[in-house]
């Protein structure tokens, strides 16, 4: 039976190091194919026609204008006479022409005649939702009424944060060509071994049809799963235009408004306790709404579970508004936000420093001791004790503050197949039905297999992006790092096991008894008794050895390749202008376990990220929408804000990389590091103005605001 | 119709209703833009149906002349990427907000969305593909390497022109002026931290070139 399991961390010679991403040259030449930039012979465009209205129904449409119009190749309805409309930017019809001027022209000359019906776009007031309201039931443990009758201190706070798009700067979309036999398929995902099966299901053809092949993709945290009924009408253009290729990505409007969004996520939330800090109650009564389909409640209280006394109230509200995807962390940004926000303005009523009443209540929590670690380093990072002081006792026009946003997630590896092959000139291939995300996947599966088999980097060649190749999961929820690197590294030590057996007659030594180290197979034990890597390749014959390596997500943990549980914290000083109410970063500092680090420098820029992630989400990103025309009134990338540059402040990212931590396997790190930081800022600012913004972003127009209500109060 | 092409980015119309907006008439239908953008997108469809018609220009790229046909409305960015292959700069915001197809005309730093083809026509264009031959980074492409100031990497060729335009004016910069300089750019996986950095090495590796 192989021995699969890690080598030790000490003797590791590239797994754990610091290696540059490998497509970094491709992506930073501007060379790098992305989808988008397929420009097949014979390239057709196409266009979408959405609806304007949020909720209507489709009384009749006439697509006659649009043909009429020169080097128009083919029009789709997709939402025929009788189609009930449940949100703006649906789609409607499709155009492909030769020219993408042209197919705007096309879809444009379409006329749609709409019978409006009544819509709800805003959730933010729930008592103005009407109807649209359904009850999700109710929660108890322990006795909360009793416990807030007899607690020392209480608190009640309402808070809430919008719903935001995944706004990936690749948008959604595909370049297809629907030819004799088969369909080529170029789509930018997430998803390179479902998405053929996905769009054949759509088109009612068998999986074995679709060629997907995505080498690159601009970004996709969770949006772009699916082939999606605009990858579908693209292939259906394309073979009523003859089988040519045809490129449809949705334009920046369109992909605001209907290609994904993280659901908001309101509470009113009440926490009793002592005055030691100790939180004895939790009550809270929420709601959220991601679209039509309503939205559930996130984990509340959020990884303070074991609060004893707790009832939870959640109602989910349907909106005609664009519907929801996975968003880096479902539901989990949402609950750090609320229930840290709720701790901090706790310790506050009872004028204690945040810090001690996290650390105090830790036990209520299912990683005490990693919590603790994490948070000592955290303050340690960001200076926390000597900057510390209460809102309350801060003057001036200017006022800094601190605080704490605390993640958890799964990130355990996904079922994954993996084929490692080694030729007789002695090259290595892995290929992998896996995609890199700009998670460097394809680096870290490159040091894994490179690790396993003694040799360097530019020795191994990893094909991924195709699903011709050994089906791997969609990467979604931090699965893929333990999943692809679990599966690489099976097939390597299975070909090298037979390579072993090849070449140890020759070296009079057991197979068992030899190793690959440094370019060369060596006796264990005895470093004279050797042969090169391609002197033992050459004594395979003229047949490569090609061996498979399978990632089994119920026995993964028992190998220990890989597994779940990862914790982190994140802390944000920010600074406040009273006067204008503009809040600025000061520095945010995040302190990540994610078990056995492949590679730490890619890994530290998925924290940074994240990290900026949450300035964005908290200072800036919003998507409005407008009661009167149901439509969104921020689709563009002027009035959507992403945080730029001079946005970010310093960023401090602690990989909690240790002994302990890297004996539990391989865990996922792109969901956990995307939680803790909204909570941390809005906490910060919440401690430097003395009072509580209720709603992120925190706008100066919102700050100002809560600001008044004080005074008012 | 008289524009210049010139403008550098910084003094570009920050907003959706721009002179282009109107000109390239855009695909978004009535569906998701305010009721006074509805009026707007209404006189851009006249506008269109005035100039329809392909004209053939020639472009100097990267100092190659290229003969291209294009409508008059078509932007530069779309001549580039739909009718040369030429894919580095990229099409996000397609509305000078992002950044992501920035490239270099008659040495001002511009958004290729915001310039139309025609109007480039006896300008040099510089784009990511002429900043280095195919096989060789330039400095700046490095230094992103180095640095990882890239994920997904599809705002990395914009950032890096815009870095180059950045650094030519400004060759030995300091962080505050780094953030200033590349504020018209956005990078939606976050990697700014090691950007500054890249950039920082970038201008120093130029330096001593
Ligand atoms: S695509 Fe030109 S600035 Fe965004
Ligand atoms: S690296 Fe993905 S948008 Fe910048």
């Amino acid at each position: 039976m192989a021995e699969y399991k890690w080598p030790p961390m000490e003797q590791r010679k590239l797994m754990g190091k610091r290696i540059a991403r490998l497509d970094g040259p491709m992506k930073s030449s501007g060379r790098a194919k992305y989808p988008s930039d397929m420009n097949q012979p014979g390239l057709l465009f196409a266009v979408l026609l959405t609806s304007p209205h949020a909720h209507a129904k489709v009384k009749s449409i006439d697509v006659a204008p649009a043909k009429a119009i020169k080097g128009v190749t083919a029009v789709r309805v997709i939402s025929g006479p009788g189609t009930e409309i449940q949100w703006a930017g649906t789609e409607v019809a499709a155009v492909s022409a030769v020219t993408e001027e042209i197919a705007r022209d096309a879809a444009k000359a379409i006329v749609v005649e709409y019978e409006v019906l009544t819509h709800l776009v805003k959730e933010e007031n729930l008592a103005k939702v009407g109807p649209r309201a359904k009850a999700a039931g109710e929660q108890i443990t322990g006795d909360p009424d009793k416990a807030f009758q007899d607690s020392e201190a209480k608190i009640s706070g309402d808070y809430g944060i919008p719903v935001i798009t995944h706004c990936c700067l690749e948008p959604h979309g595909s370049v297809v060509a629907w030819g004799n036999d088969k369909i080529d398929f170029w789509p930018s995902t997430q998803a390179v071994s479902t998405v053929g099966g996905d769009l054949a299901k759509l088109l009612e053809l068998p999986a074995t049809q679709v060629k997907v092949d995505c080498q690159y993709m601009g970004g996709g945290f969770g949006s772009k799963f699916p082939a999606d009924r605009w990858g579908a009408e693209a292939a259906r253009l394309s073979k009523e235009s003859g089988g040519r290729p045809v490129k449809l990505f949705l334009d920046r409007a369109t992909e605001l408004t209907i290609a994904g969004v993280r659901p908001s996520h309101f509470a009113k939330i009440k926490v009793a306790g002592k005055k030691d800090g100790t939180m004895t109650g939790w009550q809270s009564e929420s709601w959220a709404s991601g679209g039509i389909g309503g939205g559930g409640m996130a984990p509340l209280p959020y990884v303070f579970t074991n609060i004893p006394n707790r009832r939870m109230n959640h109602t989910q509200v349907s909106l005609n508004a664009g519907p929801a995807r996975a968003w880096r962390a479902p539901n989990h940004p949402q609950a750090s936000f609320l229930t840290c926000s709720a701790i901090s303005d706790f310790a506050a009523e009872i004028g204690m420093d945040p810090y001690d009443v996290f650390l105090k209540n830790l036990d209520l929590t299912l990683r005490a001791d990693t919590y603790r670690k994490q948070l000592v380093k955290g303050a340690e990072l960001i200076d926390w004790k000597k900057k510390f002081q209460l809102g309350s006792a801060k003057t001036g026009n200017i006022r800094r503050g601190l605080g704490i946003g605390i993640a958890t997630w799964g990130g355990a590896g996904h079922a994954s197949k993996c084929r490692l092959t080694i030729h007789p000139d002695g090259t290595v291939e892995v290929e992998i039905g896996s995609q890199d995300i700009g998670t460097a996947t394809r680096t870290c599966i490159t040091q894994v297999a490179a690790e396993t088999l003694g040799l360097p980097m530019s020795a191994v060649k990893v094909k991924l992006g195709n699903n011709s190749y050994p089906p791997s999961g969609p990467s979604g929820g931090s699965t893929t790092i333990g999943g692809v690197s679990s599966s690489t590294r099976k097939a390597a030590v299975n070909a090298l096991e037979k390579l072993l057996e090849k070449v140890a007659p020759g070296m009079g030594v057991p197979p068992d008894q030899l190793e690959a180290n440094d370019s060369r197979i060596v006796a264990k034990g005895n470093p004279n008794k050797a042969m090169s890597w391609k002197q033992a390749c050459q004594k395979m014959g003229p047949t490569a050895i090609s061996e498979m390596g399978e990632n089994e997500p119920r026995s993964a943990a028992r190998e220990g390749l890989n597994t779940q549980g990862a914790s982190g914290i994140q802390m944000a000083e920010v600074e406040v202008d009273m006067e204008t109410g503009v809040v600025r970063i000061v520095e945010v500092v995040a302190v990540q376990d994610c078990g056995l680090v492949v590679n730490p420098r890619t890994a530290e820029s998925q924290v940074a990220g994240a990290l900026i992630m949450s300035v964005c989400s908290a200072l800036m990103e919003e998507r409005i929408m407008d009661q009167t025309t149901g439509r969104v009134l921020n689709a563009d990338m002027e009035f959507y804000k992403l945080a730029g540059l001079p946005d970010v402040g310093k960023l401090t990212v602690h990989m909690d990389i240790t002994k302990e931590h890297d004996s539990r396997g391989i865990i996922g790190l792109g969901e956990p590091c995307a939680i803790g930081g909204v909570a941390a800022i809005a906490n910060a600012a919440a401690n430097a103005l003395g009072v509580r913004v209720p709603m992120v972003p925190l706008t100066p127009e919102r700050v100002l605001a809560a600001l008044a209500n004080r005074r008012n109060a | 119709m008289s524009s210049s092409n010139e403008i550098p980015k910084d003094q570009l119309p920050k907003s959706a209703f721009s002179r282009r907006s109107l000109l390239q008439s855009a695909g978004v239908s009535g569906g998701v833009l305010s009721t006074g953008l509805l009026a707007e997108d209404a006189q851009a469809q006249g506008a269109v149906a005035v100039m329809s018609g392909e004209v053939e220009i020639t472009l100097d790229i990267n100092g190659k002349k290229r003969n291209v046909k294009v409508e008059p409305r078509v932007t530069l960015l779309d001549a580039l990427r739909n009718r040369l292959d030429m894919t580095g700069a990229k099409r996000v915001c397609d509305r000078g907000t992002c950044g992501a197809c920035t490239m270099i005309v008659s040495g001002k730093v511009v958004y290729g969305c915001s310039v139309l083809a025609v109007d480039a026509v006896g300008k040099p264009i510089q784009t990511i593909e002429g900043l280095a031959p195919e096989g060789q980074l330039h400095p700046i492409s490095k230094a992103f390497v180095n640095h990882d100031a890239q994920q997904c990497g599809y705002c990395t060729p914009g950032f890096i022109m815009a870095t180059k335009g950045f650094l030519d004016r400004n060759p030995a910069p300091t962080v505050e002026q780094i953030d200033k300089g590349l504020s018209g750019n956005l990078c939606r996986c976050g990697t700014y931290m090691g950007m500054k950095a890249a950039v920082l090495e970038a201008a120093k590796e130029i330096k001593n070139g």
